[in-house]
Order: structure tokens, then C-alpha cells, then sequence
């Protein structure tokens, strides 16, 4: 029995991408082999260390035989698929989905946002300011993170996290249905009154920065936030012996945010409330 | 924004050494050369009476050069950490089962088993982020059972509940046992190819009957029977454990009562299967694989065995002493009896950390020298005679630390450390040069190799590769192969050369807390952590929580409704050893007779005036799960809110 279990031997699936031979292991999905292929296909709502949520729509491509457009993100490779990602009823779907994004919310922190709309000539100005469901100032109601519901696509990546697939706290949830449905922590109760026991495993998984450190937030209002100066370096928490992986993120030699890792086997991103927030201590110079 | 109810004493970096000329006088700040001189010089007077405080938190290569430096410059074996205030039952009674000191799965496992077994591990709060693993078994269909006196968030996620009466850990193990014996559901072959000694376990078990243990511990003999079923009739089962189970006067007993029962079913050395002591220091794993504990050298190589010492004598060029030294514990003993005058403290805070506080900074004023080596100026530090800044194991210093599946990690400098400010590694090799040995280590990693040329468990693990493959689990003596996930596989080997040392039984009896309750004290204090909170909240007081409100004696409704006490009133907490002052909190998850408190907030509430000095003698280890207190009124009603 000192025999290594190798688990179930994974086949490799032949299909089509954009008229190319593609090879990808079972159970990968369209958009892995997409970004296999080194295509850049946008993604919103789709995240590493979760099940595809099939929310926003912008990752959407054209499968041979399928009536609608496919989420690439949820769709798994099948043999003999023939698969375009480029097509124009593809954009077409994208710039739309682009333009009811930008023009309902504030997408000025979403990474990519910028240069999606320009690549697929979205005008979100086209459906008026009455579009528009900026009317929130940001909930600053703790000194460890900030909700900016203005910037919330509602792709429940948070409600996920937050939930059964990692923190199961069940903090976070959506109310209202429609038109009027939100991300609230229960019946938009402050944090500070809620089960959140501050993990930010909703900070981390957040496509759009509606959930942000508090410390990133006050240096983007202060003008003093600069990702282009930032170190990233990976190292091992000092708070208990699991030896979760933290992300250090340091601007003029101080941490100004803690992420983790995704790929790692011990965390997948995650971390609890002393290793992403509890790292002021090496810092308290006097 | 909401307001904190308390906001802990906050320290600041240690920027420079301090030192004093007599411990009248208070600090002044001194140059590295005239700190390292006066350490070397209280050092060297002190050979033969030395003591290293190594530290759990520091990296790997900190420890192996710590130890080294008390083996090789001060010639003894006299070196330890805090793993003895916590985890050192584990490591002593896996030891004493499986040759090894090591938890036996990895965390992938338990996402993958059928049974999970809670005992004595508030999982939820203490290690979160292994608790999700543990979730994640259970949404794959994994049934998990809480074995702990406090019914914790841990216990909500559990299938049942076993809320056992302090201390009585051995009576259920003794009954869960018995049981599966009774029922026909022992791994007879497993038993009798890989074990020894199941006929004097099965006599010692024979009289804790379900009724009797319902009596002892507490617990309804339905849920034993219940526990013992599910756990011997799992395919794949983990038992896990943490404080809960070591931190008694008999904690390696403890420990080898819950073995036992992976012995008894065969749920060890098979993947799923296995036992797991969740640390709770980042490096406690390391620094005792590196050989800072008074009986291993690095490798966990017995210290008796002369074939051991006589490698590491060739590679250091010295001579090892052919004993045993002193646990940390023993140490503090010998400052008593004035047998040990000096102290080298590695980023530890034992005048916080130790059971019974009073008694132990009162031992470290009576030193002859003492030189703390940290990043803050705890209340250890304010003890010494020389103060040497250092940097944070974690995010100033490279190295590597290994978590409590035996996993190596890479740790990385990531900021600058403040002022002067030097590496743990660095300030040890300074002060060996200045005691006759010259001491030069490129780098961590010139250390990390030649600790793989010793340690066969780590040769496989260059830095190279832990970077590549996030970290690698020991054993790994290959460069180019990887071990299985989990340990002691030889158990089930055919062939009975490679089975090799078959694993005894131990055969523990009984022994309930040393601290009785009685009718002046008729509480039983239990200790532990809180999720936001870390130890002696040095280093957790610094960010602003919003789950934080400082200490609290947290008590049933029905016993603060007997005392007369409501929330946030203040209250006298006494036990035989001293009192404190601290408001009361009402938790559910206590039963009556039963109150819990942690060790976060000793600048405000100091528990550990509170709790006894009972050790376990073979790990060392104190009692802090089990002092007998009383609540007292006090007469004039303070609200803190």
C-alpha cells in the first residue's frame, strides 16, 4: 500500500478552435483552451477558484450546432466541437453585454474594462444616463474593507466565496429580485452586524473592485495608490501552523494589501481575517 | 464607522539594540558592536549553565543555526521552543507510536475521507483555512463528529456534538475502544501484522463501558457508541486534534489514547486515512525537524543514537553532548534551582506565554544574563540585559518554514526591516565569531543546503524545486521523486522486513486535571484562541478588527445568572495561583460549571496569573486547559460600555 494513487487518468479531447486543431486534458473548459491557445477572451464573472457562475455574458463564443451563444467559461470541451471565438454575432454579443455593464455601473477599477470597450467599440453612452444605477456612496463601516455597490455587476463571485464553495459564513447574499436585485450582507445590515468574519475571500475574488481593502481605497482617494509601483512577493503567513500563502503587496516599502495565490494547494486564494488583514505589526515603526 | 470597545497596546518596531549596565537602570541604546560584545561576554560566562530559547515563528534556517549555535559554541543540547507550551505531546506520542513526530496526512486528504474527527480542535476559529478542507470533505459526503467540552463553531458543521467534561479525553478514547472491540469492527489483521500490545489495550479498555464513560465524561453513551461506529466503520477516516488534547498535565497521554484508536481500525498510512495535530505556530513543524528541541538533532535524528551524532559531529567539528538536554519547561525549573544563568531568547514571550506568568518572569529576573532577540520590546525583552533587533521570520527575512502537513514552504523578504534591524541568521553568526567560530553563510539557502546535506528527510528539496512545486512534504530524500502525501505506508506492507517496527498500543490510563474544582473554586477554566486573536497579541493587537472586544471571562446564562453578573459587568476570576479582573460575556457554547478565556489581551487581563503549572512529564507541556476557578462580585458595578 505505499503505492501512489494517481486518481482517475484524465483522456485528452480533440476539437476545433477558430479552424486550429485543439488538444485539451477532459474536463477542460472552452475558455481553458482558449487561453491555452493564447486567445484573449474577456471574462468577467469567471473565476479560477470557482464554479462558472454563467453571469455576465462576455466570455460568450460560437459552438457548431448550438443555437445560442455558449458561455466559454462553463462549457466543457467536447470531442469533435468546432468552436469559434471570434465570430460577429460573438462581438456583436460582447459589445452589447460591455455596453449594459459600463452604462448601469462604474467599471473605472474593473481590470480590462477599459480596453474591452474600446476592442469592441461599445458606446455605453448610447442608452442615456437613465441607464445609470450610480447612486450609492461606498459603505466604509470597518477599517479592513470597503463595499462600492456602485462598481457591483452582480456576478455573485462574493456570494460564492462567502458561501458554500469556500467560507460557508453565508454573510453575503443577494436581495430583490430584477431590476432591483443587489448584493447585501443580511437585510443590508453594516458588516460590523453581520456573520462577516472578514476573510476579504470576497475582496479577493471580486472582478470590479466593489469590494475593496480599506487600504486601497483610502490611497485611490488620497491619489496615492500606484500599481505600476508595487512589488508583489509571495511568502508563508506567521499565524498559525496551516501555512497559508500570502501575497504581499508593497508600495514604498509598506504592505498595502495581502492577496493569495490562487494555484496554491494549501490556500486556493483563500485566507482568514489574520492573514489577510493582521500584517500591520511589521510596520508599526514608531 | 463603528467603535471598538478596546483597542490593545500596540508595539513598535525595535529599531536598534538596547542595552542596560545593571537591571536597576533603564535601557539605553547601544551600537551592534557593543551589544554583541556584551552578549558574548555574558554568554561565555555562562557555559554550562546555558539555555536556548529557539523560536517557532522564525524560519527553518534561523532554527537549524540556533541550535547549531547552542550544540557547537555553547556545547550543549539545552535548546527548545514554545512548541513545548503547545504541540510537543503531539510530537511525543506520534513519536513514541510511529518512530516520527509528524502529522500523518496532508490536507488534500481530509477533502477526501469519510469520517472526520474533531477532538479538542475549535478548527473554525484556530486553523480557518484548514478548516475549509475539512468542509470541503464534508460537502463531498464526509461525516465529522466535535469531541469538545465548549460546543464551538467547529461543532455546528459536525454530525454530532460530544461535549465532554474537561480533562476526561482518555475515558471517552478508552470507551470509543472498547466499543469497537465489542462490535467486531477492530482491523483484526491490521492489528495483528502492524501493531503490538493490543491484548494489554484490550484489558485497559475492557472496564470503560459506555455507561461508565457516560458518567465520566459526560457525554451520552448513545453519541460514544455512535462516534465509535461511524469512525471504525469509515473506509477512510482523519483525527485531528489540537490543544484541546495537549495541553494537559498528561497531554502525550491524551495523544496516545486518540492513536490507539487509529491503530485499533487501521485508519493510519493510507490515504484519507490518518492523524492529524493541527500546529499552531507557523513553524513549530520546522523548528523541531531542525533539530531546536533538546532530544533531535536536524532530521529528527535521535540525539542517543551515536551513529547520528557522530555525522554531525564530522560536519560541525565538534563534539555533541551523548544526552538529552533540557526541555523549555526543565529549563525554567533549572533557573529555579540556579543550575542555568544565562538565556539566549529567539522571538519568543515566555513571560506571557507560560502558565502561571508570575512564577516565570520572577525565574528570568533571577538569571545571571539574559539577551532577547526579537522584533518587538515584549515583556520578555524588558527582562534582559541586551535587546538585539531583528527582523520578521514572515515578510523581512528568506528562508523556508513548514506547515502542519510536513509541508516546506518559501518564505520572502518583502519589505526592508526598519533602522538597524538584522537577520536572525546574521546576529547568530556574529556572536558564534565573536566566541572562536567563524561562522559564514551566504545566504539562507547556504544554510537550507547544508542542513539537506544532514538530514536525509530533506535532501530532495532544493530551493529550486520548492519554488517550482509550492512546496514540497517530508519526507523527500530524492531529488527527482516525490513521497506519498502521507506517512507510516510501511505499515501495510506484505512483507514484514518492510513493514519494519511494529506500532505499539499505549497503554495510558486516567488521570483527571491536576487542579480540582471544589467548593471554593467550583468553575473549571478552559483556555484557548479567538479567530481575530493570536497568543500573547503581540502581533495580532496591531490591525483594527472589527470581531475584537479584548478579553472577556466568557460564561454560561446559567452561571451568570447564578453569580448575579450580567454582560460587560466586571468581575474577580481567582484560582489557587492568583486573580484577575476581567467584564463578563455570555456564551452559548459553554455549559454550566464551565468558563473560557484566552491568552490575547495580557496587558489587560493577563489569564495566565490564572492557570497552573501542572506538565506533562514526558512532554512538558502545562495544564492551560484546565484550571479550577471562582467568580467574585465586586462591589462596586463597573460597566465597560
Amino acid at each position: 500500500m505505499t503505492a501512489i494513487p494517481l486518481g482517475v487518468p484524465r483522456r485528452l479531447v480533440e476539437f476545433t478552435l477558430d479552424g486550429q486543431e485543439a488538444r485539451v486534458p477532459e474536463g477542460s473548459t472552452v475558455l481553458d483552451a482558449c487561453r491555452a491557445a493564447g486567445k484573449d477572451v474577456p471574462t468577467l464573472c469567471q473565476g479560477d477558484t470557482l464554479t462558472p457562475k454563467n453571469a455576465c455574458r462576455v466570455c460568450v463564443v460560437e459552438v457548431e450546432g448550438s443555437r445560442t451563444l455558449v458561455p466559454a467559461c462553463s462549457r466543457r470541451a467536447e470531442p469533435g466541437m468546432e468552436v469559434r471565438t471570434d465570430t460577429e454575432r460573438a462581438r456583436h454579443s460582447r459589445k452589447v453585454v460591455l455596453e449594459l455593464l459600463a452604462s448601469s455601473v462604474d467599471l473605472s477599477t474593473t481590470p480590462g474594462a477599459a480596453e474591452w470597450i474600446r476592442d469592441y467599440g461599445a458606446e455605453p453612452d448610447r442608452f442615456g444616463p437613465g441607464a445609470a444605477r450610480l447612486d450609492e456612496v461606498p459603505r466604509v463601516d470597518n477599517d479592513l474593507y470597503v463595499r462600492d455597490y456602485d462598481k457591483c455587476i452582480l456576478c455573485y463571485k462574493c456570494v460564492d466565496a462567502c458561501g458554500e464553495q469556500w467560507q460557508n459564513s453565508f454573510a453575503i447574499s443577494v436581495v430583490g429580485r430584477g431590476f432591483d436585485a443587489r448584493i447585501a450582507v443580511e437585510r443590508d445590515a453594516p458588516l460590523t452586524d453581520s456573520a462577516c468574519v472578514y476573510c476579504g475571500n470576497c475582496v479577493e475574488v471580486c472582478p470590479t473592485g466593489a469590494l475593496s481593502f480599506k487600504s486601497e481605497f483610502d490611497m485611490r482617494a488620497a491619489g496615492t495608490w500606484d500599481e505600476s509601483a508595487q512589488t508583489e512577493t509571495t511568502t508563508v503567513c506567521a499565524y498559525c501552523g496551516v501555512g497559508c500563502n500570502l501575497t504581499l503587496h508593497v508600495q514604498d516599502n509598506e504592505i498595502v494589501k495581502v492577496t493569495s495565490p490562487h494555484d496554491n494547494p494549501v490556500t486556493h486564494g483563500n485566507l482568514c481575517i489574520k492573514g489577510r488583514f493582521g500584517y500591520q505589526h511589521v510596520q508599526n515603526r514608531g | 464607522m463603528r467603535e471598538r470597545d478596546r483597542i490593545p497596546k500596540t508595539y513598535t518596531r525595535l529599531t536598534h539594540p538596547l542595552v542596560r549596565d545593571s537591571r536597576d537602570e533603564p535601557f539605553r541604546r547601544a551600537s551592534w558592536d557593543e551589544a554583541l560584545d556584551r552578549t558574548a561576554r555574558g554568554l561565555a560566562a555562562a557555559r554550562g549553565s546555558f539555555g536556548m530559547f529557539s523560536c517557532a515563528r522564525a524560519t527553518n534556517e534561523m532554527n537549524y543555526v540556533a541550535q547549531k549555535f547552542a550544540r557547537v559554541v555553547m556545547g550543549t543540547n539545552n535548546v527548545d521552543s514554545c512548541n513545548r507550551t503547545c504541540h510537543a505531546p503531539s510530537v511525543a506520542g506520534l513519536s513514541a507510536a510511529f518512530g516520527s513526530g509528524g502529522g500523518t496526512s496532508s490536507y488534500e486528504e481530509i477533502e477526501h475521507t469519510d469520517v472526520i474527527v474533531m477532538w479538542g480542535s475549535n478548527a473554525r476559529f484556530a486553523h480557518p483555512i484548514f478548516f475549509q478542507h475539512a468542509l470541503r470533505g464534508v460537502r463531498n459526503g464526509a461525516r465529522m463528529y466535535a469531541v469538545d467540552p465548549r460546543r464551538t463553531s467547529t461543532a455546528e458543521w459536525a454530525e454530532s456534538w460530544l461535549g465532554l467534561n474537561v480533562g476526561t479525553d482518555i475515558p471517552m478514547a478508552h470507551a470509543v475502544g472498547r466499543e469497537i472491540i465489542h462490535a467486531g469492527l477492530a482491523n483484526e489483521a491490521f492489528i495483528e501484522r502492524a501493531t503490538s500490545g493490543f491484548e494489554e489495550y484490550r484489558q485497559l479498555v475492557e472496564p470503560w463501558t459506555l455507561s461508565l464513560a457516560q458518567k465520566v465524561t459526560g457525554v451520552p453513551a448513545a453519541a460514544i457508541r455512535e462516534l465509535a461506529h461511524a469512525y471504525a466503520r469509515a473506509e477512510r477516516a482523519q483525527l485531528c486534534w489540537t490543544l484541546g488534547i495537549t495541553e494537559h498535565h498528561n497531554g502525550t497521554d491524551n495523544v496516545r489514547a486518540l492513536i490507539n484508536l487509529s491503530l485499533l481500525t487501521g485508519h493510519v498510512g493510507r490515504y484519507g486515512s490518518g492523524l492529524q495535530p493541527l500546529r499552531g505556530q507557523n513553524n513549530v513543524q520546522g523548528g523541531g525537524d531542525m533539530g531546536a528541541i533538546p532530544n533531535r538533532l536536524p532530521g529528527f535524528q535521535d540525539i542517543l543514537d551515536a551513529g547520528s551524532r557522530l555525522k554531525f559531529e564530522s560536519a560541525w567539528d565538534t563534539v555533541i553532548q551523548p544526552h538529552y538536554g533540557l526541555t523549555l519547561t526543565e529549563m525554567f525549573e533549572a533557573m529555579e534551582e540556579g543550575s542555568l544563568r544565562a538565556v539566549y531568547c529567539i522571538g519568543e514571550n515566555p513571560a506571557q506565554s507560560e502558565a502561571d506568568s508570575e512564577q516565570a518572569v520572577r525565574r528570568m529576573r533571577a538569571l545571571d544574563f539574559l539577551v532577547v532577540q526579537d522584533i518587538f520590546l515584549t515583556k520578555t525583552a524588558e527582562l534582559a540585559d541586551v535587546v538585539l533587533p531583528a527582523t520578521a521570520g514572515w515578510a523581512e527575512t528568506e528562508g523556508t518554514t513548514t506547515n502542519s502537513e510536513r509541508r516546506v514552504q518559501r518564505v520572502r523578504r518583502a519589505v526592508t526591516p526598519p533602522g538597524e534591524a538584522r537577520e536572525d541568521i546574521d546576529i547568530l553568526c556574529d556572536l558564534a565569531t565573536r566566541l572562536g567560530h567563524d561562522w559564514t553563510y551566504a545566504d539562507s539557502e547556504a544554510v537550507w543546503n547544508e542542513l539537506r546535506s544532514l538530514s536525509p528527510d530533506h535532501h530532495g528539496m532544493t530551493y529550486d524545486r520548492l519554488e517550482r512545486l509550492q512546496g514540497i512534504q517530508w519526507p523527500c530524500p530524492s531529488a527527482d521523486a516525490l513521497e506519498p502525501s502521507y506517512l507510516h505506508g510501511r505499515l501495510w506492507e506484505p512483507d514484514p522486513a518492510r513493514r519494519g517496527v511494529r506500532a505499539p498500543f499505549g497503554l495510558v490510563r486516567h488521570d483527571p486535571p491536576v487542579d480540582l474544582t471544589d467548593e471554593r473554586y467550583p468553575i473549571r477554566l478552559t483556555t484557548g484562541r479567538r479567530l481575530d486573536s493570536y497568543n500573547t497579541g503581540v502581533q495580532s493587537g496591531s490591525f483594527a478588527s472589527p470581531l475584537r472586544r479584548g478579553e472577556y471571562i466568557e460564561l454560561c446564562p446559567e452561571d451568570a445568572e447564578r453569580h448575579g453578573v450580567v454582560v460587560g459587568e466586571e468581575v474577580r476570576v481567582a484560582s489557587r495561583r492568583g486573580s484577575v479582573v476581567a467584564p463578563v460575556w455570555i456564551d452559548l457554547a459553554l455549559r454550566p460549571g464551565l468558563a473560557f478565556m484566552t491568552m490575547h489581551f495580557p496587558d489587560e487581563v493577563d489569564t495566565n496569573q490564572l492557570t497552573i503549572e501542572a506538565n506533562c512529564p514526558i512532554a512538558g507541556t502545562a495544564e492551560f486547559k484546565a484550571s479550577a476557578i471562582r467568580i467574585e462580585k465586586l462591589p462596586a458595578v463597573t460597566y465597560v460600555r
